[in-house]
């Protein structure tokens, strides 16, 4: 049902792991569902871009896949290049997911916002066309 | 060949080879249609009538109280829409548990459209259907209780002898959905009070795609499968000659085998059991430890969820089963597990092993170890797991 790409991604998770002092950490989906991502990101002051990003998942194959496609997307662009990384690219870079976890990747592209928003919270700076995260595990 | 382990036997069963043997001369030579008058088809009707006989033999009932069906799905959709089709002028009130299979779930919904009503019981936290609430459930428009024998997720074995007796004592029709129990525990339908019963023969090594309905005589419901005079009027549809014959030869086998079996499985279980509580933290026992199927285990690990699991068990020629969302198509996990007090977070964390007589303990210990490393990798991966730890410093 999954494709090599998540496949490889599920067994060999890039990126696995928490940041000390991370400039952004976001968290969304909750356990109810079923799916709990967080994404570290570290972010240098000076250029804005992703030194380094990790994440924690709470979730199925699709789910872990994602969100170890997600950090590898982000690491190395700005924070403003970040905010592209969409759902849509990360199935695309997985070589797509079955129809009933698109959602995962859903939750992918929540939780680097989130992380964004954090990010931008902290330092008191505006990334344009970023909006609060959705959901949040506090949530619950 | 590759490492298989299989431990999804409450899913479907292995083809017994000497089962599959009785049905070949049913799909090789003798491809009559046993309702035909030629002595070519009397021996397929023989076969059939035989294979009646053994199987109403060891429920203890009548050769005329058995009807062949496609399966247990079949068996449980008849049964209950049956007896709400006949008995609506006597009422339309349905007693059934929330932990049924949705083979009697959904019919029960499907009922509650067409204007029945229908009372889920609640279960206790190891999923047993208290007996006094199925009486207190009772009205007078009341025309049928269905509770489940054992459930097919946490193997919890029902009170069927005290349910049967209390519907036995106010007149009302009794079904119990037995496709996780017949084959694997004693089940004699006039010591339990059975009225209906709806059992499958791939999950007792049988061939898929049949099943019976045992129907009490005198007890009326009306027909879902029109068409044919098969099954004595009530059942239509051509009989499925190899599939029937399969189907006996299983069981016989099974109830020859069935003292030794329970033995052997219970053993096997437990061990595997005492093994994964004491050496997995943050483990729980799903189903009641003791009114419980014995092959079936069914354990939660806490801050990971199913799928990742079934996925990484897999990857090492496991198969296993999980109530998580992800397995069940849907958001929510595992109605079973929901209705035994289950928080959505810790369901999702479920695994399910069912075993055959043929697992062995070193199968067992295989398996163990590579769930104790797939639950540690999945837990160094898990938010939940990090925020526990955080909370809970060692």
């Amino acid at each position: 049902m999954y494709s090599e790409k998540v496949m490889d991604h599920f067994s060999n998770p890039r990126n696995v792991g928490e940041i000390e002092d991370a400039s952004g950490v976001g968290t969304v989906g909750n356990a109810k569902c079923g799916d709990i991502m967080r994404i570290y990101l570290d972010v240098d002051e000076e250029t804005k871009v992703i030194k380094d990003c990790k994440f924690k998942t709470f979730g199925c194959g699709a789910a872990v896949a994602t969100s170890s496609m997600a950090t590898e997307l982000v690491m190395g662009k700005t924070i403003y290049e970040a905010l592209e990384v969409t759902n849509k690219a990360v199935m695309e870079a997985l070589d797509g997911l079955p129809p009933v976890k698109v959602h995962c990747s859903l939750l992918a592209e929540e939780a680097i916002h989130a992380a964004l928003w954090d990010y931008a919270q902290k330092n008191h700076i505006v990334i344009e066309g970023l909006e609060p995260p959705k959901a949040d595990i506090g949530d619950e | 060949m590759e490492k298989l382990i299989y431990l999804d036997n409450a899913a479907t069963t292995a083809l017994k080879p000497e089962v599959l043997e009785k049905m070949m001369p049913y799909l090789k030579e003798n491809y009559s249609n046993p309702s035909s008058i030629y002595s070519f088809a009397q021996k397929a009707n023989k076969a059939v009538n035989d294979a009646r006989s053994a199987i109403a033999g060891i429920l203890g009932a009548k050769e005329r109280e058995i009807y062949f069906t496609s399966g247990g799905s079949e068996g449980d959709n008849w049964a209950i829409k049956g007896a709400a089709d006949l008995l609506k002028e006597k009422g339309k009130h349905i007693i059934t548990s929330k932990i049924e299979h949705h083979a009697v779930l959904y019919t029960c919904e499907y009922l509650e459209r067409q204007g029945y009503e229908v009372t889920y019981l609640d279960v206790d936290e190891n999923g047993i259907v208290s007996p006094q609430s199925v009486e207190e459930a009772i009205r007078p428009d009341t025309i049928l209780i269905s509770i489940m024998f054992a459930n097919n997720e946490i193997g919890t074995i029902e009170p069927i002898k005290e349910i049967g007796e209390i519907a036995s004592k106010h007149g009302i029709l009794f079904h119990t959905d037995a496709v996780q129990a017949f084959g694997h525990v004693p089940v004699n339908v006039d010591e339990l009070h059975i009225d209906m019963l709806s059992a499958s023969a791939h999950k007792f090594h049988g061939p898929k795609g049949i099943g019976f309905l045992y129907l009490r005589e005198g007890a009326k419901i009306g027909t879902l499968i029109h068409g044919g005079a098969q099954e004595r009027s009530r059942r239509a549809g051509t009989h499925n000659v190899p599939g029937i014959v399969g189907m006996a030869a299983a069981a016989s086998i099974a109830a020859e085998e069935m003292e030794k079996n329970i033995a052997k499985e219970t053993q096997v279980r437990d061990y595997a059991i005492n093994r994964i509580l004491e050496e997995v933290p943050y483990a729980r026992l799903n189903g009641d430890r003791k009114n419980r199927l014995p092959n079936n285990i069914n354990i939660c690990f806490r801050f990971i969820e199913g799928e990742s699991m079934l996925i990484m068990l897999d990857q090492k020629g496991i198969c296993a089963s999980s109530g998580s969302a992800c397995t069940s198509g849907s958001l929510d996990p595992s109605h079973v597990l929901l209705a035994i007090g289950l928080p959505h977070e810790i369901a999702h964390g479920s695994l399910r092993l069912t075993l055959s007589a043929e697992t062995t303990k070193e199968d067992m210990d295989y398996v163990i170890d590579h769930i104790k490393v797939t639950i540690e990798r999945l837990r160094s991966m898990s938010p939940l797991y990090e925020d526990f730890v955080k909370k809970n410093p060692v």
